[in-house]
């Protein structure tokens, strides 16, 4: 079996002394956390290590002897054999290594259950007996920082151990935190090299953000409590005004905003990496909405513009009604040269014209008070992009109700029609469609049954193409519209789920989100072990996004294209985009 | 195991290098040969001379400009992900496999796959075109059924063959 040694790049050149670490049962490895030196009182050592055991809760003990002579020492093997009696363990590590040589020499000391010693050493001529080691190089911050990936979902048992050896060994080092507390440059009783001992200062920012962070929760929090007592209102309750504001997609993003908000001002510091990220995830992508949000407000108050757009506004109504009223009086002509039947004809296009009348009318009362509204809707944008689409989102619906109103009318009548037509070729073929065992049987009419069912086919045969030229047409309409509003959702939801933190971690800091390892061999100089330098293979970018996309009521077709065509052809109305609520499991 | 010759599927020679680092490690190399300086001119110069055809038809100076971006933008895209120089295969005993292939433009993409995840290595053969060609792939155990094999990695990507020719 050969013998892994996962050593720390910092304690390559640290003084002699004790290897202090962790053996990885069932791999027959060992990772050196940091390194202990003379002088040290062995009793003060194993209290320490017993300190620091029941603060992280990783197995620590004294896995070895470390030795690094400088010039004028005398190398300390025979002092560094008799440690191995004073901490008892199943195996020693006496590793050394000469100044100016790369390579590391390792004797392993074996014990037995007798407390006798056999000593295997390094060079042997019988090859077969001989313990091979491997020395893998790693850089202790950085893999004390990384997260590999995947992670395990859900509330992993801190107890039961991974059964990959990486994972452990990255899980060894992330836990062992208490340990780097101290280092040789304190004045303890115990002086230790790790990889605080190269000097790494923290951010003066980043610990004041924290300290403020505290009070700004709870300012967070009090104002949701207060925001959810005024939506609980009784009279918010009420049938039409519940079903309204679960139609307009600017009240679906306050509330869904009011959930992230929730998830940020707990007090609580997150409890695993998925958490951590997902907080991080939502903190930038609210800021960035926010930030993006007061850019657009300040164009749009700048240079008076709104007062631009609500000029715009009355205009462009006037000039769709005007257009619509047109493709009307063509239909109700000779539209693209088909003949239709005048009467039906002209019912419909009165029975539209009027509605447009009413529609502009309606319009035209509302327009001295359009810019104000605009001006007070507008500073609602400083609350983030996403409810300026999703404002605009709701202003082209119901600026185009007009449209929908004649898409519903429309179809209703063509879908009428349709199974009109259908129940009767039934009839003409003699045949009846069973409610109960809902399949076609056949089925003897009388006479005036036949008569009277011939003459509603034919007429609703001939009426067929006028009634569906208008319904071809205002689902036209209405799918112009549905693909606008689309548009404005997919951005919305982008926004929203994005995970631009995880990103920005992925960009500027690579370790921190690990794939895996890779693996360089150092030089080897015969006679010594083998070097091997592990680096961290960083998460692909498209992985970062699947993995940490924040859940939102994502947009997607509700049918496929296929059942999209169905529905179109029989007449059934359409809702092609469907929104799915966010309940968290 | 030097220098013999060996081809790929399309018949392009390639370089097989082992090294032994240590009893229990060694590593694999199989390197293409580089990008030839001809076939290169012999592309930019037909994508030329054709823009140059099209200008004298249409006389819109647009066409030139597109053309040299094409073939910059083309190259450049060829030797970054498209073009492979070498790939390796590092065996470490009782710690994993390593396959790294490596691109003209200096990119490296690095798999590492442990010990334990590893049920098998096994020569694979399938049916390319008009041949069977026989490729190593390495089984990996899936987590939740320790005998079931959950995935299938062939190594090398770059689909070579070992044929040897006659030397």
């Amino acid at each position: 079996m050969v013998l892994k040694i996962f050593f720390p790049q910092c304690c390559n050149r640290a003084e002699s002394g004790l290897l202090v670490g962790r053996w990885i049962s069932g791999h027959d490895s060992a990772v050196v956390l940091a390194v202990i030196h003379y002088p040290f009182i062995p009793g003060q050592v194993k209290q320490y290590i017993q300190q620091m055991q029941a603060q992280s809760g990783v197995e620590l003990t004294v896995l070895g002897s470390w030795s690094l002579p400088k010039e004028g020492q005398e190398s300390m093997e025979s002092f560094l054999r008799d440690l191995s009696t004073i901490f008892p363990q199943q195996r020693w590590l006496q590793v050394s290594r000469q100044m100016g040589k790369m390579g590391f020499i390792c004797e392993v000391v074996n014990r037995n259950q007798n407390g006798q010693e056999t000593q295997q050493e390094a060079k042997k001529q019988n090859e077969e007996e001989e313990e091979k080691v491997i020395f893998v190089h790693y850089e202790q911050r950085k893999v004390m920082l990384s997260q590999l990936h995947p992670t395990e979902s859900g509330d992993p048992d801190p107890n039961t151990e991974p059964s990959s050896e990486l994972k452990q060994v990255f899980q060894t080092v992330a836990r062992s935190q208490p340990l780097f507390f101290l280092d040789r440059y304190d004045d303890g009783p115990l002086k230790s090299t790790h990889w605080q001992s190269e000097g790494r200062e923290a951010s003066i920012i980043v610990e004041l953000l924290k300290q403020a962070s505290v009070p700004l929760c709870m300012l967070i929090s009090w104002l949701l409590a207060l925001w959810t007592w005024i939506c609980n209102i009784r009279i918010f309750s009420l049938y039409p005004l519940r079903f309204l504001s679960s139609k307009l997609s600017t009240c679906v993003q306050i509330s869904y905003r009011t959930e992230h908000m929730r998830t940020l001002s707990s007090p609580k510091p997150a409890a695993g990496h998925k958490q951590f990220m997902r907080k991080g995830n939502i903190l930038v992508s609210f800021l960035v909405d926010v930030g993006l949000g007061i850019l657009l407000m300040s164009w749009l108050y700048r240079d008076d513009h709104i007062a631009t757009l609500a000029n715009m506004l009355m205009p462009a109504a006037d000039h769709v009604a005007k257009e619509l009223e047109e493709l009307l009086q063509w239909l109700m002509g000779a539209p693209a040269g088909l003949k239709m039947n005048r009467a039906l004809d002209q019912v419909l296009g009165r029975f539209f014209l009027y509605h447009i009348h009413l529609w502009i009318s309606y319009i035209h009362l509302m327009s001295p008070f359009i810019e104000g509204i605009l001006w007070y809707g507008g500073l609602s944008v400083c609350l983030g992009l996403t409810f300026a689409l999703s404002l605009l989102s709701d202003m082209v619906a119901l600026l185009t109700f007009h449209i929908y109103c004649f898409y519903v009318y429309g179809a209703r009548l063509y879908c009428l029609k349709i199974y009109g037509l259908s129940s009767l070729w039934r009839l003409f073929r003699g045949k009846k469609w069973n409610v109960l065992r809902q399949r076609v049987d056949s089925c003897s009419y009388d006479v005036d049954q036949l008569f009277i069912g011939t003459l509603l086919f034919t007429i609703l045969l001939f009426l067929l193409p006028t009634t569906a030229l208008y319904y071809l047409v205002f689902t036209l309409l209405r799918l112009v519209v549905v693909l606008f509003q689309g548009i404005l959702h997919l951005s919305v939801d982008f926004i929203n789920s994005f995970p631009l933190f995880a990103m920005g971690l992925r960009i500027f800091r690579p370790y921190r989100l690990a794939e895996g390892v890779k693996f360089q061999v150092l030089c080897d100089e015969p006679g010594t072990a083998l070097h091997l330098l592990m680096e961290i293979n960083p998460l692909k970018c498209s992985t970062v996004v699947q993995t940490y996309r924040t859940p939102t009521y994502s947009c997607y077709p509700r049918d496929s294209w296929a059942a999209l065509v169905k529905k179109l052809f029989v007449g059934e109305l359409i809702y092609p985009w469907r929104h799915k609520s966010t309940k968290a499991d | 195991m030097e220098d013999e010759a060996f081809t790929d599927i399309s018949g392009k020679p390639i370089s097989l290098d082992c090294q032994s680092h240590s009893s229990f490690c060694r590593e694999f190399i199989i390197s293409s040969p580089k990008v030839s300086m001809g076939k290169v001119m012999v592309y930019t110069c037909s994508v030329w001379l054709l823009a140059y055809a099209v200008f004298f038809f249409t006389q819109n100076t647009a066409v030139l400009s597109g053309a040299i971006l094409v073939t910059l933008v083309g190259m450049m895209l060829h030797i970054h992900f498209v073009k492979v120089d070498h790939e390796s295969l590092l065996v470490i005993g009782s710690l994993g496999i390593q396959v790294s292939s490596s691109y003209a433009s200096g990119r490296e993409i690095t798999t590492f796959i442990e010990m334990s995840k590893i049920k098998d290595i096994v020569i694979n053969e399938a049916i390319y075109m008009h041949q069977i060609i026989y490729y190593l792939c390495v089984l990996l155990k899936d987590p939740s059924e320790p005998d079931a094999v959950s995935s299938v990695v062939p190594l090398f990507q770059v689909r070579m063959s070992i044929s040897q020719e006659p030397v």
